[in-house]
């Protein structure tokens, strides 16, 4: 970074405080080294994850800059050498306040009943700026809500036209479902030919929901159908939790991003009602289990490489619809939320004397595109029923824990329920990008040398890095692994692979930026990637902090094997835990 | 898929070797809908997919073009396209009256196609001759100075040309 350092920087002063910043730099990015806050809804910047939405569309940002004539979007006004801004001038407070009033007069008034109430950057701003009334009356856009997918709702009507979701959509996961349609005052950011989101390549990776400031894009809400459930006679509700909830869903309670709440997480599924709380994390080393005996069973023989992990349901989709032609390339391996869904209402069924018909399945997972997953027909077993019935976000546990009165901050640390709970450091990573590789890579070291594998921190794979990769010694070969994260990423490391230009054993891939950590299902980061990488380092720690580190040293998982599956990759495994994937249309 | 790859190749070959021709594919998706419409007469849902897996672009940006150029139409229009300009010198003129004109005589609004598939109606904004204001367009053939009183003769016209199997007035 000497480089860097050498530039000159430029001075200018933003409310009479002088600062320095690096050239090229946007005065709003700026004002936060003089102590100043410029409110702002459409602008939304993290350079590590290649993401830019600085469109200057909103025009809440409008600040002074004396000698000139006008007010400038702090946005995309770039700062220069001398440069001497007012934000708080009277000038430019009005300004904003007009901006937002504006906004405000085309914009459903609801607050109280909307899905983003406490959580909307609007609202907030209007709070922040003491707005009593709506000045400006006129015509209020009016769209159609679309209610049809299984994880995203989309209300056009709270829209603020920040572009946002588009740019997440285009430039980070390279599927570009949304654009402006229309023109004018009619203008939504809408999908090709108004179609509902399901009818289109959408992955329901949910990022758009992520970084949408308002209530204009959120979840499918499926608490009342869980509060339901738990109550209704005869059914046994069992509870499953994905890696990335237990250093996400303090955040909710104000804890610092990054605790671990694994104890009061299990304590507080049970106190609203969950017959038992098993672990998703069981099943990530079952994943590993499959999918490293699968790589090596391809390794071995000859068979189609890379193998690409498939525990991202967003991924598949987006496969299925860009790559069609390679739907055998795919580990076969279903989700460890979907095996885990399955061992439930098998394995654990049997055990138990219940009748898995009688069994609920809820996953409390960090992402909406889990949703979706939960719902694939390929994912019912020969019994006729899904291996999950309903899947909850991180944000919709959240909401129910605060609804039932639960106070998250005092629970007691519990252990979840056997026999599908215990698990290795291994597991905990999936949570994160890269660790799901560096999972396989541990177990399958001991598959491929029969030797335990020592060093089992692999520090080239760790990071936020969109793409990363790695040549890993196994004894006499190596293996060339490859990990992406963001769609995009993941898009052009496998075209690259298409044409030969590179070659690798293994590609890991998550939708989402970060990882699972960073899913659409998951406390709102509001643009703040310190977050993510703090709750990467939960992980971590969790992983660090346990003796057992290898998947195959699971001693609860290898019961489980022994006394119902068989071998790994065996015909009983392909049985619960594989699947297949299907044809979808590339427009 | 809605129809097979070589049955599109042929129905869309026209466009297809207009894109094969350009230069560059970047930036070229208004030129080729552009295209596409003088060649097709209207942009349906399955040329635009088309267009979009061509010029490698998402469906939606296509759509988003299309639905924000009034030029674009997704509807089939009448041999005989008849437009009118409402820029603000022939709105001034009296180019609300003309319009209202065509709807009765055709029986149908502006944006819409007669039955018979003969006519089809719209305002377009100001097409840049205003000195002539209110401006009529039937296909290339400019009216200028319209008045409500020449619409019926206007129509008459076009019915005798297209009777005599003179097409569309390109």
């Amino acid at each position: 970074m000497n480089n860097n350092d050498e530039v000159k920087k430029v001075n200018l002063t933003i409310n009479g405080t002088a600062i320095a910043v690096a050239p090229g730099t946007v005065l709003l990015a700026a004002a936060h080294q003089a102590g100043v806050h410029i409110p702002s809804l459409c602008y939304l910047n993290s350079d590590e994850f290649q993401y830019r939405n600085s469109v200057g569309s909103c025009r809440v940002c409008m600040v002074e800059v004396v000698g000139r004539r006008g007010l400038v979007p702090a946005c995309s006004t770039t700062v220069y050498e001398g440069m001497v801004v007012r934000t708080d001038s009277l000038k430019a407070i009005r300004a904003r306040r007009t901006m937002v009033e504006l906004l405000l007069s085309n914009h459903p008034s609801d607050c109280l009943i909307c899905e983003r109430n406490g959580n909307c950057q609007l609202q907030q701003m209007a709070a922040d700026m003491g707005i009593r009334s709506i000045k400006y009356k006129g015509a209020v856009s009016s769209h159609p809500k679309d209610i049809e997918s299984f994880s995203i709702v989309r209300n056009p009507d709270k829209c603020i036209l920040c572009r946002r979701c588009e740019t997440m959509c285009n430039s980070i996961q390279s599927v570009g479902v949304y654009s402006a349609i229309g023109r004018g005052f009619e203008t939504t950011m809408g999908t090709a030919f108004n179609k509902p989101i399901i009818e289109t390549t959408c992955t329901f990776c949910g990022q758009c929901v992520s970084v949408c400031p308002t209530g204009a894009l959120s979840e499918v809400d499926a608490t009342e159908e869980v509060w339901k459930l738990l109550q209704a006679p005869g059914k046994v509700v069992i509870a499953q939790t994905a890696p990335a909830i237990r250093v996400a869903l303090g955040e909710e309670f104000g804890m610092e991003p990054g605790s671990v709440i694994t104890g009061k997480l299990a304590a507080a599924l049970r106190r609203l009602g969950f017959a038992k709380v098993m672990d998703t994390n069981f099943t990530a080393d079952v994943t590993i289990m499959e999918e490293a005996s699968e790589f090596v069973h391809r390794f071995q023989h000859g068979g189609k490489l890379p193998l690409l992990t498939s525990c991202c349901p967003a991924w598949i989709k987006f496969f299925e619809h860009q790559f069609p032609d390679l739907l055998d390339v795919p580990s076969s391996c279903k989700s460890p939320m979907e095996m885990m869904g399955a061992l439930i209402k098998s394995y654990y069924a049997e055990k138990a004397g219940v009748d898995p018909q009688d069994i609920v399945v809820v996953s409390i997972m960090p992402c909406l595109a889990k949703k979706f997953e939960a719902a694939r027909p390929e994912l019912v077993s020969s019994k006729g029923h899904s291996d999950v019935d309903i899947v909850l976000s991180t944000r919709e546990l959240a909401r129910m824990i605060r609804e039932a009165g639960i106070e998250f901050l005092s629970l007691p640390d519990e252990e979840y329920d056997n026999p599908l709970s215990d698990s290795t450091g291994a597991a905990d990573i999936f949570g994160t990008t890269g660790g799901v590789l560096e999972a396989a890579l541990r177990t399958a070291y001991k598959m491929v040398t029969d030797e335990d594998l020592q060093a089992v921190e692999f520090q080239m794979l760790r990071g936020v890095d969109g793409v990363r990769e790695a040549e890993i010694p196994f004894g006499n070969t190596k293996v060339r692994v490859a990990i992406a994260n963001g769609l995009a990423n993941a898009r052009e490391l496998l075209q690259k692979v298409q044409s030969g230009e590179v070659e690798y054993h293994i590609i890991e891939v998550m939708a989402c930026p970060g990882g699972c950590i960073g899913g659409g299902g998951q406390p709102y980061t509001k643009g703040n990637m310190e977050i993510l990488r703090r709750r990467a380092a939960g992980l971590y720690a969790i992983d660090s902090a346990k003796t057992i580190r290898r998947s195959y040293e699971n001693q609860a998982m290898l019961t489980m094997y022994a006394e119902y599956i068989g071998v790994p990759y065996g015909e009983k495994a392909h049985e619960l835990l594989h699947t297949s994937y299907v044809r979808r249309e590339d427009k | 898929m809605s129809q097979s790859a070589s049955c599109l190749t042929e129905k869309y070959g026209e466009i297809d070797k207009y894109i094969d021709n350009l230069p560059s594919l970047r930036g070229a998706l208004v030129t080729v809908l552009h295209q596409a419409q003088t060649i097709y007469g209207y942009l349906p849902e399955e040329l635009q997919l088309h267009i979009a897996r061509r010029l490698n672009v998402p469906a939606a940006q296509v759509y988003g073009v299309v639905s924000f150029y009034s030029f674009f139409t997704m509807e089939p229009k009448g041999q005989c396209a008849i437009s009118l300009c409402m820029g603000t010198a022939c709105f001034v003129l009296g180019a609300g009256g003309v319009l209202q004109e065509f709807e009765k005589e055709l029986g149908i609004k502006a944006g819409e196609t007669t039955p018979d598939n003969l006519f089809s109606l719209d305002a377009l904004r100001c097409v840049g001759a205003c000195s002539l204001a209110p401006v009529v367009l039937v296909g290339d053939k400019v009216y200028g100075k319209a008045t409500t009183s020449q619409v019926r003769g206007i129509i008459e016209e076009h019915m005798q040309r297209m009777a005599k199997g003179g097409g569309s007035n390109e």
